[in-house]
């Protein structure tokens, strides 16, 4: 019952990675599903609850009554396991039937609207991959998805690695990410606003911080979003940035990042050619600004143990050309 | 006869039952309730061990950002707890009881094979140690109690860390298909005469019915561990993808197994839940026939439903929407269980001592847990719940609310009958209020904070997502809880000694262990007691009828048909011996072998065939001249 209060009240347990504010169709029509089941199996435990009590009330109470006769009449008794049973395979049938139609109901996006996403799952961050729609080139970021609102986007699972689970709770159920499959999840988004998304199944050492952070646009800041990531980088005129471009791709960071636009175009890592305009950096670890950036590439160990990422050791001056110029890649 | 003489009859059937004292007695008996009470004091000290664990993550849980423990600990200590439970507590401790209780509700004086009893529990022992020892040298398995490829596969996890736990659960395995052949075994052909299958206790009919599936669902997780330890020990590539393996087998095969094991679990715990209602309401059960079929419905559906784990790795709808229906429907026989209780209870004059509360507290949780149950069986809405604090919320109602309660009331039912000793009543009831109200503090947010988003087997949280309060909370519980617990160890060991003397039948129990003396001698019964009906201790005119013939020689037990309970024969019954620890230090010195090299597969068969050969070495029996 307090579950059940909990979860009907309105706002108590909202936010941008919560089951309870489905804010995409397929989110709410399992957030209608849950709120059936809670009805119904509440009632069942308030009757198995109420039944107990009966047991116990009339027990207690007759304590020092005689003991019952052997032929003391069981019908009454026979009576209700009968109803009880039928009550009980009643709401199985319920159930099960408005399970399978809430089922058929994911399935049901139209699929030549959709837009078409690739996500490839790494020990421990996403890569995100668009179709530019111009060139019909692959664009790449990392640990950050947008999608427009109102439409409903396919996402290609694929895992480099081990096994992950793609899940956004407030757009939709999970889905895990396999080695050698490729899985389809259908989300359509209908509210705009920032939601969280986080790997769900056991990954190694770092399964805690592998997430990603998903933004609904309206269209109109999606399309431009889009054609910003399509984008190169440019070259910086700053000779700090300049020194920090420098840095990044002759040391050893291009060995696994690629900053489009640049001679840097390392694969094994995410690509960073507009890292400065993403929310998050380090799998969803760290909040986007220039000390974590310096921090987390300094001593990545310290804020993620058990990352792959190695540490890049420099001097002050240069560690802080370097941030300047990821936190300037816009 | 007379009683200068039946006396003298029973002494000379407890001289040739008694194990020889010292520690040669204790490392070659086979006392079916000597070996039942090494294994369920191992599997009580692993649960606590397991349970401070337990303690540790909530700690670190408690409070979002917290340090005491980094990822690495974190998932060392998830792992251990989640793979000492499951595999080293749970099914274990439940064979455990049957080990000890099924000969005394047979009236027999041991079981079908009493060798493989020791067997069984030195090679969970050697299980126990298999994960406990690399444990303290630091190599502790650190992938959670299922260890999905290719995580576990030698590309990401070099060392031998995943071998190590692949290894205790072929232990662990091998033990409880020892112990469930024997249970089959000693149900079916060692009944008092009279004890048709329509007059057994229901605690047997569980014990038959888990032991059947525990030996058909065991063989497919050790399969799916031994072509795992293969790709990773010879390079076979069963679950590599690259090279034309499948990840998902390994999925199938563990589940296979998996879901049938939380009913393994359960099922003696609706034993347990029978035996006890029917004593403490002292009435018959209601609804024995019901209680029957549904134990036997559960056992079938349990293996039609293990992909209810797997909803989310993608699979065809349609074919999830079958394992949907197949789940639910364990909903129905379980609650007409619920319901034959509640009304045994609710019809009888019930008397409320602790046992009978644990079980009152078995239906309020268990019942909360079958219910999330029936959310988590539901395919679409699966995919919300699995993976988060919902399932961990779910599956600990039903394994501590439906297996651990009615393991503490048959615990606290029958230490009087074990130790002849009563454990203090107020003292009981302290700790189950505790341990009560701390387990459902504790666990009963975690299926908000599910809904919230929290995944499962996170070793920390930021502050932003919510999940503080309610983990401060959950804690709080456990920590009560453990507080209950503290005080139900306590009260056990105090009573040992301090507890007021039992007598034979402290309760007035309707089956047959509580016609023996308590504790029992090391031959049970001085005879074979014949059965009437179901509940032969609450006969009301004449006294037990037994029946003699049994040597005074040897050791026999009484042999009969498996329907019926006509007798059929003598049987001798073997007596102590070395053999049983050598053949499974043999077995385990080729099981821990075999982390290392393929090699030891053939060396190390050699002293197992020479341990086995020596176990079933023929001897000259006695023949007795009658």
């Amino acid at each position: 019952m307090a579950l059940l209060a909990a979860i009907l009240l309105p706002g108590a347990c909202d936010g941008p990675h919560s089951v309870l504010d489905p804010a995409g169709d397929q989110a709410a029509h399992l957030h209608g599903l849950l709120n059936l089941m809670l009805w119904v199996c509440g009632i069942m435990y308030a009757l198995v609850l109420g039944f107990l009590a009966w047991a116990l009330w009339r027990t207690i109470r007759r304590r020092d009554a005689a003991p019952p006769g052997p032929d003391e009449s069981q019908r009454p008794l026979r009576i209700g396991l009968g109803a009880w049973a039928g009550l009980v395979v009643a709401g199985l049938i319920l159930l099960s039937t408005a399970s399978f139609l809430v089922d058929r109901s994911l399935a049901a996006a139209r699929e030549h609207e959709a837009l078409s996403i690739r996500i490839t799952a790494h020990q421990w961050w996403w890569r995100v991959a668009y179709r530019d729609p111009a060139s019909g080139e692959w664009i790449e970021t990392a640990n950050e998805l947008y999608l427009p609102a109102g439409r409903t986007a396919r996402l290609e699972l694929v895992a480099e690695d081990v096994i992950h689970s793609f899940w956004v709770p407030n757009l939709s159920g999970k889905l895990d990410v396999i080695p050698g499959r490729t899985n389809l999840l259908d989300i359509t988004p209908r509210r705009v606003g920032w939601y969280r998304g986080n790997c769900a199944e056991f990954c190694g050492l770092q399964h805690t911080l592998m997430a990603l952070d998903v933004r609904v646009a309206p269209p109109e800041e999606f399309s431009a979003w889009l054609a910003a990531q399509a984008a190169s980088a440019s070259q910086p005129s700053d000779p700090v940035l300049a020194r920090g471009q420098d840095l990044f791709v002759n040391g050893t960071c291009a060995a696994c990042h690629v900053v489009r636009g640049t001679p840097a175009d390392g694969r094994s890592g995410p690509d960073l050619t507009h890292v400065g305009t993403r929310r998050s950096i380090a799998g969803g670890a760290l909040p986007m600004n220039r000390g974590n950036l310096q921090g987390w590439f300094l001593n990545p160990e310290a804020l993620k143990p058990g990352t792959l990422m190695p540490a890049v050791v420099l001097p002050s001056q240069e560690a802080d050309a370097l941030a300047r110029y990821l936190e300037w890649l816009k | 006869m007379q009683q200068a003489e039946l006396a003298s009859e029973e002494a000379r059937v407890a001289a040739i039952w008694r194990d020889k004292p010292g520690l040669w007695g204790f490392l070659t008996t086979v006392d079916h309730k000597r070996i039942a009470a090494r294994y369920i004091v191992t599997t009580l000290a692993l649960l606590i061990v397991a349970g401070i664990l337990a303690l540790d993550m909530r700690l670190q849980l408690s409070q979002p950002g917290m340090e005491r423990m980094g990822p690495q600990r974190y998932n060392e200590a998830f792992s251990l707890h989640g793979s000492t439970m499951l595999f080293l507590v749970s099914v274990p401790v439940m064979e455990a009881m049957a080990l000890w209780l099924v000969p005394l509700m047979l009236g027999q004086r041991n079981m079908a094979y009493p060798r493989l009893a020791a067997y069984s529990y030195w090679l969970y022992l050697g299980g126990v140690l298999m994960l406990w020892v690399p444990h303290a040298l630091d190599v502790t398995p650190d992938l959670g109690w299922f260890e999905y490829p290719p995580l576990s596969g030698p590309t990401y996890s070099p060392g031998h860390r995943a071998d190590i736990w692949a290894q205790m659960i072929t232990f662990t395995e091998v033990a409880a298909l020892a112990a469930s052949v024997n249970v089959v075994a000693t149900i079916l052909k060692l009944r008092p005469p009279g004890m048709t299958l329509a007059r057994m206790p229901l605690f047997l009919w569980a014990m038959l019915v888990t032991s059947l599936m525990t030996m058909l669902a065991l063989p497919a997780v050790m399969l799916a561990t031994s072509l795992l330890i293969a790709d990773r020990l010879v390079g076979t590539q069963f679950f590599s993808p690259n090279a034309g393996g499948d990840v998902l087998l390994f999925q199938h095969l563990f589940w296979f197994f998996g879901h049938p094991e939380v009913y393994i679990i359960f099922i003696p715990a609706v034993g347990f839940i029978s035996a006890i209602v029917e004593t403490f309401s002292r009435r018959p059960l209601f609804g024995y026939t019901v209680q029957v079929l549904a134990l036997i419905s559960i056992g079938l559906l349990a293996f039609g439903l293990w992909v209810h784990h797997m909803f989310a790795v993608g699979l065809p709808r349609l074919g999830a929407s079958f394992y949907t229906a197949a789940s639910m429907a364990i909903a129905l026989p379980v609650g007409l269980q619920i319901f034959c209780w509640i009304a045994t209870i609710g019809s009888g004059r019930p008397r409320y001592d602790t046992p009978l509360l644990w079980i009152i507290g078995f239906i309020v949780t268990f019942v909360l847990g079958g219910l999330s149950g029936v959310m988590t069986a539901s395919a679409p809405l699966d995919l919300q719940l699995t993976d988060t604090y919902f399932v961990v919320a779910h599956l600990h109602y039903v394994l501590v609310g439906g297996a651990m309660f009615p393991l503490f009331a048959a615990l606290t039912y029958w230490y009087p009958k074990a130790t002849g000793r009563m454990l203090s009543e107020w003292w009981g009831k302290v700790s189950f209020w505790l341990i009560f109200a701390g387990f459902n503090i504790g666990f009963f947010p975690m299926h908000i904070l599910g809904l919230m988003g929290m995944p499962r087997r996170i070793y920390t949280y930021e502050e932003w997502t919510g999940w503080g309060t309610l983990n401060l909370v959950a804690s709080g519980g456990v920590l009560i809880a453990s507080a209950g617990a503290s005080i139900l160890v306590a009260n056990a060991l105090f009573s040992l000694r301090g507890g007021r003397r039992a007598g034979a039948d402290p309760w007035g129990g309707s089956t047959l262990e509580w016609d023996c003396a308590s504790p029992p001698p090391p031959h049970n019964f001085p005879a074979t007691p014949v059965v009437e009906s179901r509940t032969p201790l609450w006969r009301q005119e004449h006294a037990q009828a037994v029946m003699t013939g049994l040597s005074l020689k040897r050791r026999e037990v009484l042999i009969t048909s498996p329907g019926e309970a006509v007798p059929e024969y003598r049987q001798y019954s073997p007596g102590p011996s070395i053999w049983p620890l050598l053949s499974a230090i043999a077995t385990g010195i080729l099981f821990v072998g075999s982390i290392f090299t393929p090699w030891a597969l053939v060396w190390g068969s050699i002293p197992v065939a020479v341990a086995l050969i020596g176990w079933f070495w023929p001897r000259p029996v006695k023949e007795e001249p009658r």
